[in-house]
């Protein structure tokens, strides 16, 4: 883990699969007194055309993805007190159900780690550079951005 | 200089990287995807949508009109779907 300002910051890009507990116990130190983890996982139906999805495929640009991912945090870490985050991001071929993407902050306070957990996600889907490629037994073919990703990011922006 | 290119643009141009000399005409990224253009039908598919493509310089965003030099890492790609 590496420290920015006083935060402690650990930044995965990997194909392997991520262990949640063993993450979990990495953010526990020096008794931050809440962690909340998000775990994205790979759907296996299409939001919107309910179609299977056999597989995705996930793509990134490497040292962009962690530059960016490392502003986010810098940036949250200036809204909320927290002591410890762990992004880990995988890529190569997934299927359903699928651990995708992790997000764990630690801080001495639930409502910091929570919102600054939503806000690194937030921000992660808007700016971090992946991108999606979905199998179904029909077609192949690259996601979409979704406009609601947008949305989401605009609490941030009008509170400050 | 280095262009990159992600997901469906990499596609439509063929590859994922390449290395041109900048000519001196180009002065923006906005100058760069016409001289691209003007080159091969390939980017005319490519920057078909052209407003919707995100630009990065040097691995950082960046708009239309940076400029840019022969020594810039510059990337396309669409907007981003990861998490």
């Amino acid at each position: 883990m590496k420290k920015i300002e006083s935060v402690l910051i650990k930044i995965k890009i990997q194909k392997n699969d991520f262990d949640v507990s063993k993450e979990t116990k990495q953010l526990n130190i020096n008794q931050p007194g809440a962690i909340v983890n998000f775990i994205g996982i790979v759907r296996g139906l299409d939001d919107k055309t309910n179609e299977k999805i056999y597989s995705m495929t996930l793509e990134h640009y490497p040292g962009m993805t962690e530059t960016e991912i490392e502003t986010i945090i810098y940036d949250a870490s200036k809204r909320w007190k927290i002591s410890a985050v762990t992004v880990i991001h995988r890529i190569g071929k997934l299927f359903s159900s699928d651990q995708i993407v992790f997000v764990g902050v630690a801080s001495k306070h639930r409502q910091n780690a929570f919102n600054a957990c939503n806000y690194i996600m937030d921000w992660l889907k808007t700016k971090a550079p992946f991108w999606k490629i979905e199998e179904s037994s029909k077609e192949k073919k690259w996601v979409k951005f979704n406009a609601s990703d947008n949305d989401a990011i605009k609490k941030w922006t009008e509170i400050k | 200089m280095i262009i990159k290119y992600f997901s469906w643009i990499r596609e439509h141009v063929g590859k994922s990287e390449e290395e041109i000399n900048l000519p001196e005409s180009v002065i923006t990224i906005d100058d760069l995807i016409n001289y691209l253009i003007s080159e091969n039908d390939v980017y005319k598919i490519a920057f078909l949508k052209r407003d919707l493509i995100k630009i990065a310089v040097n691995k950082s965003y960046s708009s239309a009109s940076t400029k840019i030099n022969n020594k810039d890492e510059i990337a396309f790609f669409p907007p981003v779907t990861g998490g």
